[in-house]
């Protein structure tokens, strides 16, 4: 905990620093942008999950009006076609084989992008269908055909290529253990047994994924794209070119939502590829259909046992997780390796044993989804919580706070102790939950927690540009993609500079122009790109302070530190006035810098603990089985709030989100085909999904690595809430739903089986 | 074809395909792009701008039937001194945004609602002053969707720009 502080700019409510751009609708994404001489692309896409590409004809297409010319899987020669971070399995246009419906066949490039479309029918396409594998279970099973008949190279990331190479159609395979769960399970007073299905999801962010690429035959390539990770994109495009990191620049204007779904490489290959063969910059702007083609989050069938003792303390928990991966790895290894840990929760449980398989089938590749693996298996989690209070006839709350692990405690052997006051958090919940309220009929309540190892890995770098009129540009590589870090970056500038926020101004988006920054996801931006901005400055601060002691010809020691300047007995500098003096110039700068690695106290995995605390109370339409959200609670354990109404705001996002899952979003396949990938047919919150009271607070107990204590949120209130809406229902009514979504039709058929179960019990006492 | 019609209040004569949608137009010919197309079948709103008015879906309206008529996009709300339309302010106030993609859409929803409400007050004076509840705004703005700010921010937006508007109107 660090000493009392007063807060000039962080800590305050500031509007945001991206606001007058986007109520305007001056802001620009990449789906906005055209550069001149641009050519225009569209992709032709497979009909078949699994098949041999035998022949493509594309001569006619290629004498089409306005078209260009024509990629094809056999027309890459020159460049390293497969790309991947984790590992290099996928190709940026189907080559020889391909291995999902939907996935990229052929791309045509012409002058407006009606002549691209129409030249997609003239493009023939002979297939060699085969069996394709469509779920994890025929995936798994002996002689099962394989998605991927070779091996790839690993991806290139330090940090990523730590996944075990897996047999047969296994992409990635996870085993974390510590005690011995087999005996304690065995020896245990009470155990609870369940499988448990988190859906296939959609992330829907609102702009479908774009890019324009414009490659320079001299070996220069610009690229434009609606990404997360600009430098993860221009890692993978320097691999598929051959190209020096100086030579490949990633532009990244505002983002139209990216919920992770936009993190790593999508279409920026097949994009650059289009441009280095058609000679010409090209656009490609996918539909939201072709998006769910891309990318969705994993599915995943959970078996779990969890075990307490006679006195309910948490004795063991032993869980197998299979999830359905897709048809191309992505980030998948990686949402496995999450789910392992993040099924544990926020309890200190003795034995503890996960198998965690992430799975190739034909099916659309599986990617980061907010909260990344997290959802999957907190909703299993905090189910058998609930059931294991109701086994020990002990209220569900209590029972979480006797097993929760207290601050400062280490619940994962090896990991960062806690760093949050989750029983806390838990106990504000349930209080701002229940409010002295008695529970209507139809009505069910419940708290749940979730715990995920966030910030990813900690390789952050940043620069604060300090200019001698008194502004202050950071030059930050993080993505806005309406987190807001662009405002809470600038309010961090302003406090460590002294100055008024309006004078910072956020210049990033550009890897020409700022430094590397690993990533925009797992939350980690204000904890870690916060931190080096804050650093940075504190940089410039030092060199400013060495320029006034030459200024005034005095040993740096006899400088006294003030918010904004320095004093020296009675005279007081401004770093601007410093600045001005030293140089004997108008118009000058300097830089600060700050490079964060894995190392001193961002050494200890991971970077921060993000709790995730719900409450909520549901209300139940038992004729036709609707659930509706009455009261929303969330706690914000975030160590210092940067901006509050934006942490409340991701907060509120979150559990939204997470309430999508939980009631109505599922992609839904029907064989080989997803059949329900429009927004027509795909359900997300609306306006009317909006819970009646909602109640959230934030907890600042100063406890993060980030600046001023502060640590990352956004993806905690994702994961505990479709559970929080299962334990409700079970509340209300006896039925216990382990299958996601919470429809109306899986809730009606549960409430009939409850139903058709007490008729039975009476039956034999009436007999 | 030429159309003829009035964009953000001046008068506009364009070439275009009769094909193209008004979306497609507002965003390739006028490069008023803060008119965004996302789910492109009427589900999500983000397309949205007013016709002498109303709000319509760009991505599925013809342009050839904006002939004659006035279109209002995001980026002719505010005045020419730049001083932004009410629920400009309100937004940015409540945070109603995040990534900011359903911004313009939603502003202009809430915009054709509130000038028909506001309006239909003020025709009737002698009656009791109708208030416009939540359950009114979610109703109307149920056809525009967010992914990021879970909706409370926005409803919050309205409300502070109906009691300005209602105050406005009160002066006038």
């Amino acid at each position: 905990m660090t000493a009392p502080r007063e807060f000039h700019v962080v800590n305050h409510s500031v509007p945001r620093g991206d606001g007058i751009a986007k109520v305007t609708g001056s802001a620009m994404y990449a789906s906005d942008m055209v550069v001149d001489h641009m050519a225009w692309a569209k992709v032709l896409r497979s009909p078949f999950a699994r098949a041999q590409i035998l022949s493509i004809d594309a001569l006619q297409a290629k004498r089409a009006p306005g078209v260009i010319d024509i990629l094809t899987g056999d027309t890459l020669a020159g460049l390293s076609p497969y790309y991947g971070h984790g590992v290099k399995d996928h190709p940026l246009l189907a080559i020889g084989q391909v291995r999902f419906v939907g996935e990229p066949v052929a791309a045509v490039i012409a002058e407006d992008e009606l002549a691209a479309q129409e030249a997609l029918g003239e493009i023939f396409v002979e297939y060699g269908e085969l069996t394709p594998v469509l779920d994890v279970d025929s995936a798994l099973a002996q002689g099962a055909p394989l998605v991927h008949e070779k091996d790839y190279a690993d991806g290139a990331f330090r940090g990523f290529n730590d996944f075990p190479g897996a047999a047969g159609n296994i992409c990635q395979a996870v085993h974390v253990e510590w005690g011995d769960a087999d005996a304690a399970l065995a020896s245990a007073a009470h155990v609870v047994e369940g499988e448990f299905y988190f859906p296939m999801v959609y992330a829907y962010a609102m702009e479908p994924y774009v890019a324009i690429a414009d490659y320079n035959p001299r070996g220069r390539l610009t690229v434009y794209s609606s990404a997360q990770h600009p430098f993860m994109v221009r890692h993978d495009l320097a691999s598929v070119f051959g190209l020096p990191l100086n030579s490949v620049r990633v532009i990244v204007p505002y983002v139209g939502g990216g919920y992770g779904s936009k993190s790593y490489t999508k279409i920026e290959p097949l994009v650059a590829a289009c441009s280095w063969k058609a000679g010409r910059p090209v656009k490609l702007q996918l539909s939201v259909e072709e998006a769910f083609l891309t990318t969705r989050g994993d599915d995943a069938r959970v078996r779990i046992r969890t075990a307490v003792d006679a006195q309910g303390r948490l004795v063991a928990r032993q869980a197998t997780i299979h999830m359905n991966t897709g048809a191309y790895a992505e980030n998948s290894p990686m949402v496995c390796r999450k789910a392992s840990n993040r099924i544990i929760g926020p309890y200190r449980i003795p034995n503890v044993k996960i198998d965690c398989l992430a799975v190739y089938t034909n099916t659309v590749p599986a990617s980061s989804y907010r909260g990344l693996g997290a959802a999957q298996v907190t909703f299993p989690g905090e189910s058998q919580m609930e059931e294991l209070a109701e086994k020990l006839g002990c209220d569900p709350v209590e029972f979480r706070l006797q097993n929760l692990a207290e601050s400062g405690e280490s619940i994962h052997p090896g990991m960062r102790p806690i760093d949050a006051d989750v029983p806390g958090d838990v106990r504000e919940a349930a209080r701002l939950l229940h409010a002295g309220r008695p529970l209507a009929p139809g009505h069910g309540r419940s708290v749940c927690c979730s715990c995920s190892d966030a910030g990813a890995h900690p390789v952050t770098l940043a620069m604060v540009q300090v200019y001698a009129d008194g502004s202050v540009s950071v030059l930050s590589g993080s993505t806005e993609i309406g987190q807001g870090s662009h405002t809470v970056l600038a309010q961090i500038a302003a406090e460590e500079m002294g100055i008024p926020f309006e004078k910072v101004r956020l210049v990033g988006g550009d890897t020409a122009v700022t430094l590397f920054e690993r990533s925009t996801g797992a939350s980690r931006t204000t904890t870690l790109m916060g931190r080096a901005v804050l650093e940075a400055c504190r940089e410039a601060i030092a060199q400013c302070k060495t320029m006034a002691a030459d200024v005034w010809g005095v040993p740096a020691e006899l400088l006294i530190e003030e918010r904004g300047g320095v004093r020296c007995a009675d005279t007081r500098l401004t770093w601007f006035e410093i600045l001005e003096r030293y140089f004997q110039m108008e118009g000058c700068s300097i830089i600060g810098r700050a490079y964060l690695r894995k190392a001193g106290d961002l050494d200890l995995i991971p970077v921060f603990w993000e709790i995730g605390v719900v409450g909520a109370e549901i209300a139940l339409d038992r004729e036709t089985g609707k659930i509706s959200l009455d009261t929303l609670v969330t706690i914000g354990d975030v160590g210092l709030a940067i901006n509050p109404a934006m942490t409340e705001g991701q907060d509120l996002g979150a559990a939204t989100m997470g309430l999508g899952a939980g009631l109505f979003e599922e992609l839904i396949y029907d064989g080989q085909q997803l059949i329900n990938g429009t927004m027509l047919e795909y359900r997300v919150p609306r306006f009317s999904d909006l819970a009646p009271n909602i109640r959230m607070k934030l907890v600042q107990n100063r406890d993060g690595v980030g600046p001023y204590g502060a640590k990352g949120g956004g993806e905690g209130a994702v994961n505990p809430i479709s559970p929080c809406m299962a334990n409700a229902l079970y509340q209300a009514t006896g039925a216990r739903i382990r299958t996601l979504p919470l429809t109306p039709e899986r809730v009606w058929k549960a409430l009939q089986c409850v139903k058709s179960q007490q008729v039975k019990t009476k039956a034999p006492a009436g007999a | 074809m030429n159309i003829a019609f009035t964009l953000n209040e001046k008068p506009a004569s364009i070439e275009i395909e009769p094909r193209e949608t008004l979306a497609e137009v507002l965003r390739l010919r006028c490069r008023l792009t803060g008119v965004k197309i996302s789910c492109e079948s009427q589900v999500c709103g983000s397309c949205t701008v007013l016709v002498d008015a109303l709000p319509v879906s760009g991505c599925t309206y013809l342009a050839y039937e904006v002939r004659g008529k006035c279109v209002t996009t995001i980026e002719g709300l505010a005045d020419e001194a730049g001083c932004l339309h009410p629920l400009q302010q309100a937004f940015l106030d409540q945070f109603a945004f995040q990534c900011g993609f359903c911004t313009p859409g939603m502003i202009l929803a809430a915009k054709a609602f509130l000038d028909e409400k506001l309006h239909d007050r003020r025709d009737e004076k002698a009656a009791e002053p109708r208030q416009i509840t939540d359950a009114e705004i979610i109703e109307h703005m149920n056809g525009n969707l967010c992914r990021c700010t879970g909706y409370l921010p926005i409803l919050k937006a309205i409300r502070q720009a109906v009691t300005q508007l209602q105050r406005l109107g009160e002066q006038s």
